[in-house]
């Protein structure tokens, strides 16, 4: 029980760590670094917790691919030199106090939401799903995702296609100048455009390009 | 103090919940930085999901931490493909100088 709440309270003073480290940090490329690190402790927590899956998928989806589109786009757009200004107040306007103010507040919030809730009586009655405790996590979320949730999971796989295409769409350039190939010219030429059949005089030879 | 509870998860997603709002609203850098912190905004709510989902024996949770998954990756993807192309247009994604609407 120690070690469990030793190691519960090592990866969380990292991510929330790391979570500071995001926002203040003077380097955009730092950031990124340090938003990796923060996924990767609470997906260490996920799968202290007992949801592996979940761990697996967030080191996966967040760190694999989020994170390093993140680097990428941070190293074409040329940001990392820019300072970081956020104690200088030189602006128009000055959002850090209520700013502040306002976040201080939500956190407060939550935390009196936190302290002061209870399991109503019949929300364990409630349960849609319970976790059979003989499967695996990843067994039962699969036996859950393919047959209740079948709908949902597929429109989360449009989901992913919409967005997909519309980050192809957006950063899409059309560059002049630039030979390319066009299907379609050459699928729809036929015989009449390609070839012309012409009837040779003796001695005269064929003009080409008339 | 010692035996980990849900109100330990809880608070430490409201932790990083409110990490994140602070760094949308003071942030003055660039607009990267405001989509990473929405990132860790949606890894608070998942940490609430999860953590709920175990302690209350509920597999749900899960399956609905999966689905805010892929909307973050998605919302990521769309965010990052426009600020690519704003930088293109105006040569610049710092917060300060984006201010063609004039709000």
């Amino acid at each position: 029980m120690i070690a469990h709440a030793i190691v519960f309270y090592i990866f969380s003073l990292i991510a929330i760590v790391s979570a500071i480290m995001v926002t203040v940090s003077k380097n955009t490329v730092n950031s990124v670094f340090f938003l990796i690190l923060d996924f990767i402790s609470i997906s260490c927590l996920f799968i202290m917790i007992g949801a592996e899956f979940l761990g697996m998928i967030m080191l996966i989806v967040y760190v694999g691919a989020v994170a390093v589109l993140f680097l990428f786009v941070v190293m074409m757009l040329n940001v990392a030199q820019q300072k970081n200004e956020w104690f200088n107040s030189s602006g128009r306007s000055s959002h850090i106090p209520v700013g502040l103010l306002v976040s201080i507040i939500i956190f407060f919030e939550l935390i009196i939401v936190i302290g002061g809730w209870k399991y109503k009586p019949e929300l364990l009655d409630s349960i849609a799903i319970e976790i059979n405790t003989e499967l695996t996590n990843t067994q039962s979320l699969g036996s859950v995702i393919y047959t209740d949730y079948i709908h949902l999971f597929q429109l989360s796989g449009m989901v992913l296609l919409v967005a997909m295409i519309g980050a192809i769409v957006l950063t899409f350039r059309q560059r002049s100048g630039v030979k390319r190939q066009s299907y379609f010219k050459q699928i729809s030429r036929d015989r009449k455009d390609g070839i012309e059949l012409v009837d040779v005089e003796n001695n005269k030879g064929v003009k080409i390009d008339a | 103090m010692l035996s980990i509870g849900l109100g330990h998860y809880l608070t430490l997603a409201a932790i990083i919940f409110t990490i994140g709002i602070v760094g949308i609203f003071l942030n003055r850098k660039n607009i990267i930085v405001i989509l990473m912190s929405i990132e860790l905004i949606l890894l608070a709510v998942n940490i609430n999901l999860v953590s709920f989902s175990i302690f209350i024996n509920d597999l749900s949770g899960q399956v609905f931490t999966l689905f805010i998954l892929t909307v973050a990756a998605a919302e990521a993807a769309i965010g990052l493909a426009i600020i690519v192309v704003y930088y293109r247009n105006s040569g610049t994604i710092r917060v300060e100088e984006i201010d063609r609407l004039k709000g």
